[in-house]
């Protein structure tokens, strides 16, 4: 039995020592917005945050997220209102097949968490564990950029901890994008 | 005014907050697991399967094997009906399933996939042309598949023969004839969604999901294998995450729906991604270019004998040799031209529709052999093309569609863009090519458009969006003939029990043929609106005018849609209906079966630089310049044309299958298979496109999806050789392969 925070609530479950976090958040939880794809920390489609960095959720056991606090794409939104990134990213037609938007949007949120106002270049390299297929990227990006450019805050802001705080992270093998 | 603007994309809130279901998504009751069980040898004779073992996991259901399928196996495939439910008697590709496990959870069928015991003998295997073509070679394919075709004791499954012109005059005509060989890989198209399918019995039916390109295609697949009627076969088909052409035609579903029929259970299978590149992939191919010319560059003949190397079994494979071939000739005005094209079985994944569809690999020659001649003439690149290029109204290939678009503008805009003939910073190489592929050669799409009491829109489309935002398309038209805002519309699709027939979603048809669809539809509420303004105005209806949303009497009155929608309807309510047809006719004495509804055309500029240490090319700039008729949505144009180029950076730089000796594919997987990641990207991309409403689609629209992939790779070679004067003619162009070509002996 492990207890998490997911996207602001508290959750207790039981999980199979052997499944990853990405298994329980779709299987068990029915969060369906991280995605699968590569299952080799790749690819990106399952980028979600752990007590505010971003992690490939494929490569976590759930038995170690004990105490941790999770956000995944479902968690951007508050109130039934869109983040700042998530508005950009329907006003620059970012998103096409849409299947890499959850991962993109949780390691943009991360980053400007970290940097509120990244280069092109730091946009780059914050998004640069994250396929997009259709390659989207230019757009993506300046939806990114316009985000930051909207000015700080958004409602995931207050998730993330402060910056480079290591303790935070429940495991060491809970690697940074 | 909504078409031409950029609205939010229809469907773009569910997908940036996970609310969008893809296939795996979409959560059944009491379902049972799938997973496949392959050898890993490229081909052998199975001598017995045992699942007893497997059986023996708790929580496993069934394991199925070809002998719980009918005998003779089922077959299906789109050209040839060649591709077993499961393998029987024979594996031809690694990878290729000769089980399915079923069970109560994913943990047990993985585990059970590992116990079902396969006593096989590894057989020789074929995955390279020459391999193929050998004299010895084994046959891929049963001949008894093949029963009238003289080709089918060899590897050959077609060969297709276009000609037009006097070749022979032609080549005393020449003043400089240039050759050469080109390579192209096989690439994947790894959408980021692997695939996934999922069946249930459904009452006396069956309902199958699947994220596939063609429900209805599929739902003929499916009712004929386990011989429904159609209409007890529904296909759910939510949106793709990514198509590319790999979910064109049926894989797995056969599979799926004979097990969900024997088990009376709901069952699901999602593919690893690893087993998602053993589905799908390119053809790769060999192809020889003669090109004569007159010393003034005028192209007089060009000869093509190309070798695709497709998979062990057919899909689609060889349509897109045919079609890929066809147009090889290129965009010019070659008045003498013969192709030869064939389609070669192998050990190999069964390669498939993939963007482009067949002419990435004729482009990536034939281009590359103009930049041959360009220097060989001592004849600017650019101008070359120029002095080639048919104008709008050439018949360039005879008996097709004349040329549709003005493409020496496109060419000029896009050197105009990189400034081709200015100065070139130290160091670097700049190149330039053009492409040309034959839109749908054949079509039929119907849509039903609702208006309903309020004045908001139901639009129905079985067309399949996979990320080119056909539904923001049609809610566009639809916005704009019946003047609702576009955020009133919603679109329908993916569920063949509710969605009216469409041929297909491919050759960037929809816009184009779903549109008029759309449009013929709206246009039918329109006409039935002008009956309703009649009877309440007492005036007659032939001079009514409806536009915009807006009708416009005879006396000059205009009435907003929605008044006259109101109080025509009266007290029930109700709605009205329209329904549009598009039919694009086969032409059956066509070589293709069918002329080009349009051509998509791009043209593609870049400027590299060439680590000499490393062999690593950087591409610094990329201007890609598609002939769209009229950007319908700029935004989704912008998107669709940029993802094309990057897509082809990615087999121009970096992507190919990796075979071992024996046939397996070596680099299964996102680690040793890498696709352009934010990275790998030019430094700067310019995207710009000619817009004459010069298409055959709605406001003069042209399907422009695959455009500007066609000819990345031999701009970006040619502009290799510009940096360097190294050639190189295989694809991709890694760092090896560049650094091998600037360290060994090469003629300029």
């Amino acid at each position: 039995m492990i207890r998490f925070e997911v996207n602001g609530r508290d959750r207790s479950i039981e999980v199979a020592p052997h499944h990853t976090l990405l298994e329980v958040l779709r299987a068990d939880l029915g969060l369906t917005g991280t995605k699968e794809c590569c299952l080799v920390g790749e690819c990106g489609a399952c980028t979600l945050l752990v007590d505010g960095r971003s992690v490939d959720a494929c490569l976590v056991l759930a038995a170690e997220m004990d105490g941790a606090r999770i956000t995944t794409v479902e968690g951007l939104a508050r109130d039934g209102e869109l983040s700042p990134l998530q508005r950009a990213f329907l006003d620059t037609s970012a998103a096409q097949c849409g299947f890499c938007i959850p991962g993109q949007l949780v390691s943009a949120q991360a980053l400007l968490d970290r940097v509120p106002h990244p280069t092109r270049a730091e946009v780059e390299e914050g998004l640069a564990g994250n396929y997009c297929r259709c390659a989207g990227y230019e757009q993506i990006f300046e939806a990114v950029l316009a985000a930051a450019e909207a000015g700080p805050g958004g409602p995931a802001r207050p998730m993330a901890p402060e910056v480079g705080d290591r303790s935070s992270t429940p495991d060491a093998r809970v690697a940074p994008q | 005014m909504t078409v031409g603007e950029s609205p939010a994309r229809v469907g773009g809130v569910e997908r940036v907050t996970g609310r969008q279901q893809y296939v795996a998504d979409v959560h059944l009751e009491n379902v049972l697991h799938v997973k496949l069980v392959a050898l890993d040898v490229a081909r052998a004779r199975i001598d017995r399967i045992d699942g007893s073992a497997a059986m023996d996991v708790p929580g496993v259901r069934f394991v199925m094997t070809a002998a719980d399928l009918p005998d003779p196996m089922p077959r299906f495939g789109p050209q040839l009906r060649d591709r077993p439910v499961l393998a029987v008697g024979e594996t031809k590709y690694h990878g290729e399933p000769v089980a399915a496990v079923a069970a109560e959870t994913l943990d047990a069928a993985e585990e059970a996939a590992r116990l079902v015991r396969v006593e096989f003998e590894a057989l020789p295997a074929v995955h390279t042309v020459a391999a193929a073509r050998a004299d010895d070679a084994p046959l891929v394919q049963d001949p008894a598949l093949r029963p009238d075709d003289p080709r089918a004791d060899t590897n050959v499954l077609r060969e297709h023969r276009y000609a037009w012109g006097d070749s022979e005059a032609a080549e005393r005509e020449a003043e400089v004839v240039v050759e050469g060989s080109y390579r192209f890989p096989m690439v994947t198209q790894f959408a980021i969604e692997p695939h996934a399918f999922m069946a249930a019995p459904d009452g006396d039916g069956i309902r199958v999901w699947s994220a596939i390109q063609h429900p209805n295609w599929l739902q003929r697949v499916i009712a004929d294998l386990v011989q429904l009627p159609l209409s007890k076969v529904r296909i759910i088909a939510p949106d793709p995450g990514g198509g590319f052409g790999g979910k064109q035609h049926a894989k797995y579903e056969p599979l799926v729906a004979f097990m969900a029929l024997r088990l009376g259970r709901p069952v699901r299978l999602v593919l690893t991604l690893e087993e998602t590149f053993q589905a799908v992939r390119r053809g790769a191919a060999e192809i020889r270019v003669r090109d004569g010319f007159r010393r003034d560059g005028t192209l007089v003949f060009r000869d093509i004998d190309a070798d695709y190397l497709i998979g062990a079994y057919s899909d689609i494979a060889d349509r897109t040799v045919a079609k890929g071939s066809y147009t090889s000739g290129g965009p010019y005005n070659a008045p003498a031209v013969r192709i030869v094209a064939r389609s070669v079985l192998s050990h190999t994944v069964p390669s498939t529709a993939f963007r482009g569809f067949g002419n990435p690999q004729q482009i990536w020659a034939t281009e590359s052999n103009m930049d041959e001649a360009a220097r060989r003439l001592d004849i600017d690149p650019l101008e070359l093309r120029l002095r080639n290029l048919a104008r709008t109204g050439d018949p360039f290939i005879p008996g097709d569609t004349p040329a549709d678009g003005e493409w020496p503008q496109a060419l000029r805009r896009a050197a105009e863009l990189m400034d081709w003939g200015g100065p070139v910073p130290a160091g670097r190489g700049r190149g330039i090519a053009v492409g040309l592929k034959e839109g749908p050669t054949t079509g039929l799409s119907y849509s039903t458009v609702r208006l309903l009491a309020d004045g908001s829109v139901v639009v129905y489309a079985g067309t399949s969006d996979m990320g080119q935002g056909a539904r923001t398309i049609f809610a566009q038209i639809a916005a704009h003939e019946l003047g609702a805002p576009v955020e009133w519309v919603t679109v329908v699709m993916g569920d063949t029990a509710v969605v009216p027939y469409d041929q297909q979603t491919s050759a960037s048809r929809s816009s184009v043929l779903m549109g008029n669809a759309v449009l013929a539809a709206c246009r039918e509420v329109q006409s039935k609106l002008r009956t309703m303004a009649a009877r309440l105005e007492g005036v007659d209806q032939t001079a009514i005018a409806v536009d915009s949303g807006v009708v416009t009497l005879p006396d000059g009155r205009e009435l907003p849609v929605r008044d006259v929608l109101v109080r025509g309807l009266g007290r029930l309510g109700g709605e009205v209906i329209g329904v549009g047809e598009m039919r694009k006719e086969a032409q059956p004495d066509h070589p293709l079966g069918g002329t080009a509804a349009f051509y998509e055309f791009n043209a593609t500029a870049v400027e590299v630089e060439v680590d000499r240490e490393t062999g690593d090319v950087t591409v610094c700039r990329h201007v890609t310049v598609s002939d769209v008729g009229k950007a319908l949505h700029p935004g989704q144009v912008r998107g669709q044309d940029e993802g094309a180029a990057i897509m082809g950076l990615g087999h121009t730089l970096m992507e190919h299958y990796i075979y071992d000796d024996t046939g397996r594919l070596r680099n299964l997987g996102a680690i040793d298979y890498r696709i352009p990641t934010s990275m790998d990207l030019p430094l700067e991309m310019t995207s710009d496109v000619i817009e004459n409403a010069d298409g055959p689609g709605p406001y003069g629209a042209k399907g422009m999806s695959e455009g500007a992939l066609l000819c990345v790779a031999p701009a970006v070679a040619a502009a290799v050789r510009d940096a360097t004067g190294a050639v190189i003619r295989d694809l991709p162009l890694t760092p090896e392969r560049v650094w091998r070509a600037l360290n060994e002996e090469v003629p300029a």
